[in-house]
C-alpha cells in the first residue's frame, strides 16, 4: 500500500492534545505512523487544517425506515440538485433522505469516514445491511432497538439478566449488530394499540413493566457484555413541551451504573438528540428552553454522554422508532403519514417537516440545540448530530460548526427571525458569548464520538497505530475571519484519507474506497431458556422461521470488521 | 436416500411463504416432493424440473426459427443493444433477487436505460398514493398477532396469494388472537362472490368501479355524518355498521389489491384507502397492506429506492435520474415510440402489456432473460434462459411488508446453465469495454 505524508497543515486532535500546531501526518499500510520514506506522497496542506476522519455517532441513512423516506417523498429529489455520475460517481440524489451513493459522497466530502445507523429494526436487519453493502466510501455499523422487545420485555420484568444478556448477544450475531439500540421504551409497543408511555413510571400495555425498568435493565445488560458502546438511548416523550423532566428521570436512571469494557469507553448512557428532550412549558404556547438544566445535570454526571440533534431550519423527513411520535407530529402538520409496526420487535413513524426560522417553537429548538452545546462543559461527551434526517439534514453538520464557532453567525440567524424577541426570551442561547475551537469541534465530531462508541483506540485521532482517516480542509485557522468560510471549508474537504486510501484527491472524489461494516460478536453461557424460547416465537409469533432471520455475513456484508468479545465469565 | 431441504422460500407471489420444505435426490439434483408450498408454489418447484426445459441462450433467425448461442455471444448482443440505444427500455425485475437487481442497476447507468419493474401494470398506483399521503403500515406478523379486523378490498387470497389467510390474515393464531378466525372479524369487499369472500363474515358487495365512493362513506360513516340511502349499491345501514365494527376493533388491517389500484380512480382510490387507514387511527389502531404479486417485485421497488431514490419507473437516460409515471412508465414509452431496444428480466410483458405495447418489443432489437419459453420470448430476438431464483440459485426478496428474506438454493441448475446474476455481469463487463470506463 502507498505511504502518504501530509505536510505543514495545522493540525487539531484532542486524543493527542495537540490544538493547531503546524504537524505532518505520516501514513503507512492504512494506519497513521511516525514516518514514511522519502518515496511517499507528499499532500501539502499548508494553511489547511488537519483532522482524523469524522465519526458520526447517530445518523438514519440506511434500512427501511431510510428508504421509505426516499420512496415516499419524490419531492426530496427537487430540494437539491440531483447529481449526475462522473468519474466514479454514481448518479446522487435527495436532499434529506438521499440515495446511498449520495450519502457516502456528501459524509466525504464533509471529511466524515464512519456513520453508525441509529436505529436497524431487527427483522429487517438484511434490508439495513443491503443498503450499506451499497453505500461506498464510508464505515459503517447499525445498532438495533431493543427498547420494545417481547423477549426484553419478559426477561426484564421477570428480573433474567442473564437471559437478556444471551438473547440480546443472540440477537447482535443474527443481525450483525453493533449495539443496544433503545427508542421510546415501552411506548412504542404501547402504540402498537395506539398508545404510548410518557413517563418513566408508565406500564406497557399487556407487558406489566415501566420504561425505567426496561432502561435499568438494558444498561446492566451492556455492562454485563462488556459491549464496546453503551446503552443508546431515546428516551420517553420526545418533542413534547415540558418532557424535560422524563428526561432528566431517564439520565438519573444511570446513577450508581459504572462502565465495564475495554473499548476504552467510559459512560453507561449515550442520550441520542437531547434538544428534542429538553423543552420546558405546559403546550405550544408557552414553549420554553429548558436546555440549561437538562445540560447542567449531564454536565456533572460523567458516566453520561449525548448527542444533540441540531435543528437547522431546514425542509426535512423526519424518522424514528418512536411511531406514537411520528403519528403525533403528522396530526400537528398534516403532512403524509408512513408508519411499520413490527411483530414482536419495535416500530416506527416518518413525516415530512419543515422547520421554518418564522415559526417561533422551531426557532427556540434551534436555539435550544445550540445552548447545550455551548453550555457543555466537556465536549468529549457532548456530540455534534443533527439526529439526520430529524433535526435537519446531515448536509448542515458544517453549518452547525459555523453557529457554534461564531456568535456573529448566531446572531444573523436570529436577526432573520420574524419573532426574533419571542425566540431569544424562551432560551439562553441570546445571552450565551461562547464560541467553539477548532479542537472542541474535534472532540464533538470525532474524538469524543469515537470513544463513545468504544472505537477510541482505533479511530478519531491522529496518534501512530491508528487507522489512517484523515480530512484536510480549507481552512486557515490563523487568517479564517468570515464565518462563511467555516461553513464552505468543512463541506468540502480538500483531501480526504480512508483506511490509507486516497478518496479525496484536491477536492475530487478519486476512489469509491473500500468500506467496512463493523459489528460486535459476543459469547455469553448458553442459555436453555433463551434457546426454547426461540424457537417457541419464531414458531408462533414471527412470520419468518429462525433458521432464514439470520443475515449471513457472506451474503450481506462486502467487508466485515467483526468485533469479538468473551463475555462467559 | 433423499434429503430434506427445510426453510426454504417459495418464489412464486408476495407472500413469500419461507417454511417451504423440498425433497431431492441424493445426488442433489432431482426435486422428488415439495412440501407446505400452496398448488401455484409446488408446481413452480416441479416446473424447474421439467425435461423440455430450454438450457442455452437463442437468437432469432430471419425466418423466425432460433439459433442456438454461447452466454457470451447473448451478453454481448446484450450490451451492444442496449449501449446502441439512444433509450433502452429495461423492464421487468419482479422474478429475481435484490443483487441481481442491483447489478442490472448499474448497466442501466452506464447506458442511460429506463427501468421499469411489473409495478408499473400493478401497484404502482398505490405507490404513487404513497407520495401523497404516505402510509401507514406493520409487518404481517402484527396482523397475525394483533388484528381482530381485517379487510381484503378488490383482492382474492384464496387464489392469488394461497397461503396469506392461513399465516397471517384470518386462520393463523398470534399472542393476542389466540383463537384464530374466531379472533377476527373478516370483511371481503368485491363485486364478485369470490372464495374469499366466501369464507368472511362480511361480503360487501360493491359495485364495480365504485370503490372511491364507498371508502368516502366509510370516512362519513366514522364520525356518524349523513349518507345517502345507498352508496356503490351498498345499502348505508350497512356502511354505518362496517364503521362502528372498525371502530371497535383494537387492531384493523386493510388488504388491497388490483380490484382498486386498476378499476376507474386508480391512485386515487389508493389516497382515500389510506385515509381512511389514518382516519381510524383516531379511534384505534390501524394498518394498510398492498397484495403484492411477484414475489420480488416489492424488493425491485426497494433497490431503486436506495441506488436512484424512485421505486419504479426510473429514467436515467438524460444521465441522472428522472421519475414521473405515465412519462418514464414502460407502456407509455413503448406506445409513444419513445424506446429504441428493449430488455426484459423477471417479468412477461408479452403476457400482460397492452397489445399495441408488445407488437413494439416485437419491432425492437430486443433481449428476453426467462428461464421459460412465453409469449415474450416470442417477440423478443435474444433469448436468454438462466437458473430459476429461490431454487437453483439463492438472493435477497422483499415480501410484500417490505421484509427481506433471503432465498435458498435446492438444487443445481442445469449443467452450464448461468444464474441472473452472473449473466448480467458478463453484459456489465461488455458495457464497460464498450463505454471505456473502467470496472
Amino acid at each position: 500500500m502507498t505511504e502518504i505524508l501530509i505536510k505543514n497543515g495545522f493540525v487539531f486532535d484532542p486524543v493527542s492534545g495537540i490544538k493547531g500546531d503546524k504537524k505532518d501526518i505520516a501514513v503507512k499500510d492504512g494506519v497513521i505512523v511516525e514516518s514514511v520514506s522519502a518515496a511517499a506522497k507528499v499532500i501539502d496542506a499548508s494553511g489547511m487544517t488537519v483532522m482524523a476522519g469524522g465519526v458520526d455517532i447517530h445518523s438514519h441513512v440506511a434500512g427501511a425506515k431510510v428508504n421509505v423516506g426516499r420512496n415516499f417523498r419524490p419531492e426530496d429529489k427537487l430540494q437539491a440538485v440531483y447529481e449526475p455520475a462522473r468519474g466514479v460517481r454514481h448518479m446522487a440524489g435527495g436532499n434529506s433522505v438521499p440515495t446511498v451513493f449520495k450519502t457516502a459522497y456528501k459524509y466525504a466530502d464533509m471529511g466524515y469516514t464512519t456513520v453508525i445507523e441509529a436505529a436497524m429494526p431487527p427483522l429487517y436487519a438484511r434490508h439495513t445491511h443491503e443498503e450499506m453493502r451499497d453505500t461506498p466510501i464510508i464505515d459503517q455499523a447499525a445498532l438495533p432497538l431493543f427498547g420494545n422487545n417481547w423477549f426484553i420485555l419478559e426477561y426484564l420484568k421477570n428480573g433474567e439478566i442473564d437471559n437478556a444478556s444471551a438473547y440480546i448477544a443472540w440477537l447482535l450475531r443474527s443481525t450483525k449488530g453493533y449495539g443496544i439500540k433503545c427508542v421510546n421504551p415501552g411506548g412504542t409497543e404501547a402504540w402498537a394499540w395506539g398508545l404510548n408511555c410518557m413517563t418513566v413510571n408508565d406500564q406497557v400495555p399487556y407487558f406489566e413493566i415501566t420504561p425505567k425498568e426496561i432502561i435499568a435493565g438494558l444498561m446492566t445488560v451492556n455492562e454485563s457484555l462488556h459491549l464496546p458502546h453503551s446503552l443508546h438511548l431515546h428516551s420517553n416523550n420526545l418533542g413534547n413541551p415540558g418532557n424535560y423532566q422524563t428526561t432528566l428521570d431517564s439520565l438519573k436512571i444511570a446513577e450508581g451504573f459504572k462502565a465495564n469494557n475495554n473499548f476504552g469507553r467510559d459512560q453507561v448512557m449515550h442520550h441520542t438528540h437531547i434538544q428534542f428532550h429538553s423543552y420546558g412549558g405546559t403546550g405550544w404556547g408557552d414553549f420554553e428552553s429548558k436546555g440549561a438544566e437538562v445540560m447542567d445535570y449531564i454536565n456533572k454526571n460523567p458516566n453520561i454522554t449525548c448527542d444533540i440533534g441540531f435543528v437547522t431550519l431546514d425542509e426535512t423527513t423526519t424518522m424514528t422508532g418512536d411511531g406514537p411520535f411520528e403519528y403525533h407530529l403528522s396530526a400537528l402538520n398534516h403532512l403524509k403519514w408512513a408508519n411499520t409496526d413490527v411483530e414482536v420487535e419495535c416500530g416506527s413513524g416518518i413525516v415530512p417537516y419543515i422547520y421554518s426560522k418564522d415559526v417561533y417553537v422551531c426557532g427556540v429548538q434551534w436555539s435550544i440545540g445550540l445552548e447545550m452545546a455551548l453550555l457543555a462543559k466537556d465536549h468529549m461527551r457532548c456530540y455534534l448530530t443533527t439526529d439526520h434526517p430529524n433535526a435537519g439534514p446531515f448536509t448542515r453538520y458544517p453549518r452547525v460548526m459555523k453557529w457554534l464557532m461564531s456568535e456573529k453567525a448566531r446572531d444573523e440567524v436570529f436577526a432573520s427571525m420574524k419573532a426574533e424577541d419571542k425566540v431569544r426570551d424562551r432560551s439562553t442561547l441570546g445571552s450565551i458569548d461562547r464560541e467553539l475551537t477548532l479542537y472542541e469541534i474535534a472532540m464533538m465530531t470525532r474524538a469524543g464520538t469515537a470513544k463513545a462508541l468504544g472505537m477510541g483506540k482505533k479511530l478519531g485521532g491522529l496518534v501512530p497505530g491508528m487507522q489512517a482517516d484523515i480530512a484536510v480542509y480549507p481552512y486557515n485557522p490563523e487568517t479564517a475571519s468570515d464565518p462563511e468560510q467555516i461553513e464552505y471549508a468543512f463541506s468540502n474537504a480538500k483531501y480526504l484519507i480512508k483506511s490509507g486510501e486516497i478518496i479525496i484527491n484536491d477536492s475530487e472524489i478519486v476512489s469509491n474506497g473500500n468500506k467496512q461494516t463493523y459489528w460486535v460478536d459476543v459469547k455469553t453461557n448458553p442459555s436453555k431458556q433463551v434457546e426454547h424460547d426461540l424457537r417457541e416465537m419464531f414458531l408462533k409469533y414471527y412470520t419468518v422461521t429462525e433458521r432464514n432471520y439470520e443475515v449471513e455475513e457472506h451474503a450481506f456484508m462486502k467487508n466485515p470488521n467483526v468485533i469479538s468479545i468473551d463475555a462467559t465469565q | 436416500m433423499t434429503q430434506l431441504v427445510t426453510d426454504i422460500i417459495c418464489p412464486f407471489c408476495g407472500t413469500l411463504c419461507d417454511d417451504i420444505e423440498v425433497e431431492v435426490s441424493d445426488d442433489g439434483k432431482k426435486i422428488i416432493k415439495v412440501t407446505n408450498a400452496c398448488a401455484i408454489g409446488a408446481e413452480k418447484f416441479l416446473h424447474a424440473q421439467s425435461p423440455d426445459r430450454i438450457v442455452r441462450p437463442r437468437m432469432k433467425q430471419e425466418d423466425g426459427s432460433w439459433k442456438e448461442v454461447t452466454y457470451d455471444e447473448a451478453a454481448k448482443y446484450t450490451a451492444k443493444i442496449l449501449c446502441d440505444a439512444k433509450k433502452p427500455l429495461m423492464y421487468g425485475w419482479s422474478s429475481t433477487s435484490c443483487e441481481a437487481q442491483a447489478t442490472g442497476h448499474m448497466i442501466a447507468e452506464l447506458v442511460g436505460g429506463v427501468v421499469d419493474n411489473t409495478a408499473t401494470v400493478c401497484h404502482g398506483p398505490s405507490l404513487i398514493a404513497v407520495h401523497d399521503v404516505g402510509i401507514p403500515s406493520c409487518t404481517l406478523g402484527e396482523v397475525k398477532n394483533r388484528a381482530d379486523r381485517v379487510i381484503f378490498w378488490g383482492c382474492n387470497p384464496a387464489h392469488a396469494h394461497p397461503r396469506h389467510m392461513s399465516r397471517y390474515s384470518i386462520f393463523s393464531r398470534g399472542y393476542f388472537t389466540t383463537k384464530g378466525s374466531k379472533s377476527r372479524k373478516i370483511i371481503v369487499v368485491d363485486p364478485r362472490p369470490t372464495d374469499t369472500a366466501s369464507v368472511a363474515d362480511y361480503h360487501i358487495q360493491i359495485q364495480q368501479g365504485r370503490d372511491y365512493e364507498l371508502i368516502d362513506a366509510l370516512r362519513v360513516a366514522l364520525q356518524e355524518g349523513p349518507l345517502p340511502e345507498t352508496v356503490a349499491g351498498v345499502p348505508k345501514e350497512k356502511i354505518y355498521d362496517i364503521a362502528r365494527l372498525l371502530k371497535s376493533g383494537r387492531f384493523v388491517t386493510i388488504f388491497f389489491g388490483m380490484g382498486v389500484t386498476h378499476s376507474l380512480g386508480k391512485n386515487h382510490n389508493i389516497d382515500i384507502a389510506i385515509a381512511l387507514t389514518a382516519d381510524l387511527n383516531k379511534y384505534t389502531k390501524a394498518a394498510i397492506i398492498p397484495m403484492r404479486g411477484h414475489y420480488n417485485v416489492t424488493g425491485s421497488g426497494q433497490v431503486l429506492g436506495w441506488q436512484f431514490g424512485f421505486p419504479f419507473c426510473v429514467d436515467l437516460s438524460r444521465g441522472f435520474a428522472r421519475y414521473n409515471p405515465g412519462e418514464s412508465s414502460a407502456n407509455d414509452l413503448l406506445m409513444r415510440g419513445e424506446v429504441d431496444a428493449n430488455f426484459v428480466i423477471g417479468s412477461d410483458p408479452g403476457s400482460h402489456f397492452p397489445f399495441k405495447s408488445v407488437k413494439v418489443i416485437n419491432e425492437l432489437p430486443s433481449v428476453c432473460i426467462d428461464p421459460h419459453m412465453t409469449p415474450t420470448v416470442a417477440v423478443s430476438k435474444c433469448h436468454v434462459p438462466v437458473a430459476l431464483v429461490g431454487i437453483e440459485v439463492g438472493g435477497s426478496c422483499y415480501r410484500m411488508d417490505n421484509v427481506p428474506i433471503e432465498s435458498r438454493k435446492v438444487v443445481d441448475p442445469p449443467a452450464g446453465m448461468l444464474t441472473d446474476g452472473e449473466f448480467l455481469e458478463l453484459v456489465l463487463t461488455e458495457v464497460q469495454r464498450i463505454k471505456g470506463v473502467a470496472a
